[in-house]
């Protein structure tokens, strides 16, 4: 086998310009890819993470029907005493989960006594909440990061409409499980970046002050956010956790609860989809460069050398060895192109981090920044090789069955 | 019986509508260690005949035999093993292969068609070079060689197997008279050092004078044999 590698290479060497230009293409989609793949690979983790880690969290648990009707944020879909209790001993049990955290979500009005708005409310333990959503800290640009009760964390948006600031006093009136209506004075804590750009209208309350202003007497819950000690478990854990809550049962007969993916609730997972559908397009590019180039060296390699194909197998060559050697050929050109374009890509990788390049999306500032999963090298590397020795089949096999006569009277 | 043995071979080609017969009908036979030339004007079937026997290719009617094996039978694949253990080429071009030097073009078959062990590989491709004194030249690649010395390295290369027969067409037509003979001193040499059947086609007639049996072809017709050959099919000149 090593005799026909040294063959193989010399033969490619023999026509230096020609492999050098295929095995460039080949480089240079290489480095097309994993550039690509690096960053909108880090890009989409990054989103990912902000929506899962500063809002969402990993999973969310509702009552059955909740996310149906969460438009409207219906208080009488609570968690309540049992559920809760049956719910929360699932949760503890389970090794996988890093930290849950409770909330109660509701509408009210928004009065900084001269005008008055809506808002979305979701009233939260701050201690367990920072556990489970660990990056909600930082979405407060201004003011305090501590949630303490009578505290109240606004949306930019609406501080910046209503004119409120830090130590302002709000008014905030919600509409209770029977239909009454309450108001309660906050101070306003902190103002909040939105996770993904503007038009938010999410604020943030203390539960205990939530249970004041919405009169609750017992213990009520809209949604548990949970967070995993490996996001990577997400999907098996996710199936795992659902056959557990489908055993629960109320009085109907019918599942308690429901269990939702961060994919199932924000809509940021449609562009994931897309990033990955463009990745995978993009792939698909590389796969085409790379048959296409192999294919049109190799048919030309096998038509420049018809008469030594003849004079090998008039010697006795046996078929299965003169389609290996082009075959070889084709992997050889495959390998250099994987090897280099992924040393080239990786440099190019290292000076865009280097360089620290910044993009707007949304309202944010998004450092540019380049991270490939070395399985993304591997498959990549393995797709080219692979597809190499594909492109580089039909030439070789065609070699492989040529007469020996008619091959050496080639001319 | 002899190394080789034709029983009256011919071959057809389908040219469009014609139907050419390359050869008609003729038989010989050749005894091992023989060196033979088969002679005769261009279009006459010398190439056609030595490709029968070369299993390059197989009669259309007839039987050829070639170290008590009918090579009209064998496959692609036979066809090649056999050719790999028991015939040498030399050709016209001298066809080395351009990317391996002097010494990997003689050691190739060994390497990649007999898979003989490295030492024995050594042995037998140093004692060639060294036989057509080309040693000195073990490291060139074939385009830093003369015509003469490619032939040479040719002639090795046919013969590192230890062939019963050796095929050469036209051996001599790119070289000049002295090369010529150079090379057809060094085949008979090599025939007599490893009693190797040499057969050869040339339509040169000086050189046709250096065989010791001459099959002369004309129109695919074998016209007459000298030196002993015994002709079955067609006549006689003894």
């Amino acid at each position: 086998m090593s005799n026909l590698f040294k063959i193989a290479l010399r033969n490619l060497l023999r026509y230096k310009r020609r492999t050098l230009l295929t095995a460039s293409l080949i480089t240079l989609g290489v480095v097309f890819v994993l550039v690509f793949v690096a960053v909108s690979g880090t890009f989409k983790n990054l989103m990912i993470g902000q929506i899962t880690d500063s809002m969402i969290g990993h999973l969310q648990v509702h009552r059955k029907g909740f996310v149906a009707s969460i438009e409207t944020l219906p208080l009488n879909m609570n968690l309540k005493g049992g559920a809760i209790a049956k719910l929360e001993k699932i949760l503890d049990a389970q090794p996988e989960i890093a930290s849950y955290s409770p909330r109660i979500k509701f509408g009210g009005m928004f009065s900084n006594f001269t005008e008055t708005s809506s808002i979305r409310l979701t009233a939260i333990d701050p201690e367990r909440e920072f556990k489970a959503v660990p990056l909600l800290a930082d979405r407060v640009s201004d003011g305090s990061k501590e949630l303490k009760p009578g505290g109240i964390l606004i949306p930019e948006l609406l501080a910046r409409g209503m004119k409120v600031k830090p130590g302002d006093a709000v008014v905030i009136v919600a509409t209770n499980a029977d239909g009454s209506v309450n108001g309660k004075q906050f101070t306003v804590t902190g103002v909040m970046e939105s996770a993904t750009g503007p038009g938010g209208r999410d604020g943030y309350v203390h539960l205990d002050d939530a249970k004041a202003l919405l009169r609750m007497e017992d213990r009520q819950v809209s949604e548990y956010a949970i967070r995993l000690k490996d996001f990577g478990n997400l999907a098996s854990f996710s199936r795992k956790l659902e056959g557990l809550l489908d055993k629960e049962l109320n009085q109907q007969g019918k599942p308690m609860f429901e269990l939702h993916t961060w994919e199932q609730l924000s809509p940021f997972f449609n562009i994931a989809r897309m990033i990955d559908m463009m990745t995978f397009f993009i792939k698909l590019m590389l796969i085409a460069i790379v048959l296409i180039s192999i294919m049109n060296v190799m048919i030309m390699a096998v038509y420049e050398r018809i008469r030594e194909i003849g004079t090998i197998a008039a010697i006795g060559t046996q078929p299965g060895t003169i389609l290996n050697m082009f075959v070889i050929e084709g992997f050889c050109m495959g390998v250099a192109g994987a090897l280099v374009g992924n040393l080239v890509g990786l440099a190019i990788m290292v000076v865009l981090n280097l360089l620290k390049m910044t993009y707007r999306f949304g309202r944010q500032d998004i450092l540019l920044q380049a991270a490939v999963n070395p399985v993304d090298i591997l498959v990549i590397s393995a797709t080219v090789i692979v597809v190499s020795v594909v492109a580089s089949l039909q030439p070789a096999f065609k070699a492989s069955r040529m007469e020996p006569i008619q091959a050496l009277r080639h001319t | 019986m002899g190394l080789l043995k034709a029983e009256k071979i011919t071959k057809d080609y389908q040219v469009g509508e014609i139907v050419i017969q390359a050869l008609k009908g003729i038989s010989f036979e050749i005894g091992a260690a023989s060196f033979v030339s088969f002679v005769g004007p261009s279009g006459s079937g010398k190439t056609t005949l030595l490709n029968l026997i070369g299993c390059l290719d197989t009669p259309t009617s007839g039987r050829l035999t070639v170290a008590d094996t009918d090579v009209g039978t064998l496959d692609r694949k036979e066809g090649a093993l056999f050719r790999g253990a028991n015939i040498g080429f030399i050709f016209q071009d001298f066809n080395l292969l351009p990317v391996l030097t002097v010494y990997e073009n003689i050691e190739y078959p060994l390497l990649m068609v007999r898979k003989v062990a490295a030492a024995e590989r050594r042995r037998r491709v140093s004692a060639l070079l060294e036989a057509v004194g080309m040693a000195d030249q073990r490291d060139k690649y074939p385009d830093q060689i003369s015509g003469g010395q490619k032939q040479r390295v040719a002639v090795a290369r046919a013969l590192v197997t230890e062939p019963k027969l050796v095929l050469a067409d036209e051996p001599t037509a790119n070289l000049d008279h002295a090369t010529a003979y150079l090379v057809l001193g060094l085949m008979k040499k090599m025939r007599d050092e490893f009693r190797t059947t040499f057969i050869f086609s040339t339509h040169d007639p000086k050189i046709v004078g250096e065989a010791e049996t001459v099959f002369t072809l004309e129109d695919g017709a074998l016209n007459g044999a000298k030196n002993g050959t015994k002709d079955k099919g067609g006549k006689n000149n003894e």
